[in-house]
């Protein structure tokens, strides 16, 4: 799965298969702070990820 | 997760919606916003004090869609403070959305008013307070000062925004200050001060930020980088842990302190702000906090225009 974490500019292909949510989980990204968006569209928490997604990690938290 | 209006796939989970019904929700909760406290009528004149960022495009574009505002009625205000990599982008993202919305754009300058820029006032040294207490209260004093002429200044301060204020004055032990807070901000109308109104104030930070993704608003989701040893960012991570683990946290606080605001700001009513004896502006001391900071800015430069 290639990820992208926009705020750290972190971009990898990592292996992984479960939900949004247990991907945050190993991040250690707290959900309150993000959206997530699949192959172009945001997605809850629940949502089932592959290994073929694309996976873009939004924070929300901007300004001053 | 499926919508819980529709069988379409949601995009937020709490409350369970798809793109278009949440685009409806978010909507009809800053109009309710508006209607409920009464922060905007349909003959007023709206500055809104913008960034370019998120919140405060999403409020400009939604206070455009629902004021249709005749000519000079509506105007956009961007403080530019002069940090560099940060409000050179927003700026420019902003420029854009006015001339494609065909919004009339102000701009002020801590350069052009005081003669320098936050960057170079915070390497200067000579200042010893955090960035953003010195930039708050420059960018206040200019907000106010460039709305002149206005009914209202609109901001885009969201619901997390408040929360992380009422938690750090309780926190400092600053009910005063607490008191000014709430959708339309200060105790009563004064005299030299623009009321300031906050249509967000019920949409959290997330919900905010999603309204921009979706409407696809050009706007850059980056944070300030002074921010970074702030008391707020603190408070925030602290608020945003305790939400992860106890979701409703945040709008709890929010509709406490609703509750209690009317008593808040009828114990502080006799207060607030006075007139700076230095430039006529609103101030809650003899001489304003732009003014004592700009005689600070002074002491390193003799081109402060304040």
């Amino acid at each position: 799965m290639e990820i992208l974490i926009e705020k750290s500019g972190m971009k990898e292909d990592i292996l992984f298969t479960g939900s949004v949510g247990q991907l945050l989980s190993r991040l250690k990204i707290n959900p309150e702070t993000i959206l997530v968006v699949k192959n172009g569209t945001v997605v809850t928490e629940d949502e089932k990820l592959n290994n073929k997604d694309t996976v873009k990690i939004l924070s929300v938290i901007s300004g001053g | 997760m499926k919508c819980k209006k529709c069988k379409e796939n949601a995009v937020l989970a709490d409350p369970a919606l798809c793109k278009k019904h949440f685009l409806s929700y978010y909507e009809k909760k800053v109009s309710d916003t508006i209607k409920k406290y009464k922060l905007i009528s349909k003959s007023d004149k709206v500055c809104v004090a913008t960034s370019g960022g998120k919140d405060s495009t999403a409020v400009l574009y939604l206070v455009q869609k629902f004021l249709k505002p005749k000519k000079g009625q509506l105007q956009a205000l961007l403080i530019d403070e002069g940090i560099a990599g940060y409000r050179d982008h927003t700026a420019k993202d902003l420029k854009k959305f006015c001339s494609e919305n065909d919004i009339e754009l102000k701009i002020a300058s801590f350069k052009g008013s005081f003669g320098k820029t936050l960057d170079k006032i915070l390497k200067s040294g000579r200042i010893r307070l955090k960035p953003c207490t010195i930039c708050g209260t420059l960018r206040r004093y200019l907000l106010n000062k460039h709305a002149k002429g206005f009914d209202i200044i609109v901001t885009g301060h969201n619901r997390d925004d408040e929360c992380q204020a009422v938690m750090m004055n309780l926190l400092r032990q600053q009910t005063e200050i607490l008191a000014r807070l709430g959708p339309m901000t200060g105790m009563a109308k004064r005299k030299g001060f623009v009321q300031r109104v906050k249509p967000l104030y019920f949409c959290s930070e997330k919900e905010t930020a999603l309204y921009a993704l979706l409407m696809g608003f050009d706007v850059s989701f980056n944070e300030c980088p002074n921010i970074i040893d702030s008391y707020r960012a603190d408070v925030r991570e602290m608020l945003n842990n305790h939400e992860s683990r106890h979701s409703g946290a945040k709008q709890g606080i929010i509709e406490s302190f609703i509750r209690e605001l009317p008593k808040l700001k009828k114990q502080y009513s006799g207060s607030g702000p006075a007139i700076c004896v230095k430039c006529g502006e609103p101030s809650s001391d003899k001489v304003c906090g732009a003014c004592s900071l700009a005689a600070q800015i002074r002491t390193c430069s003799n081109t402060v225009r304040i």
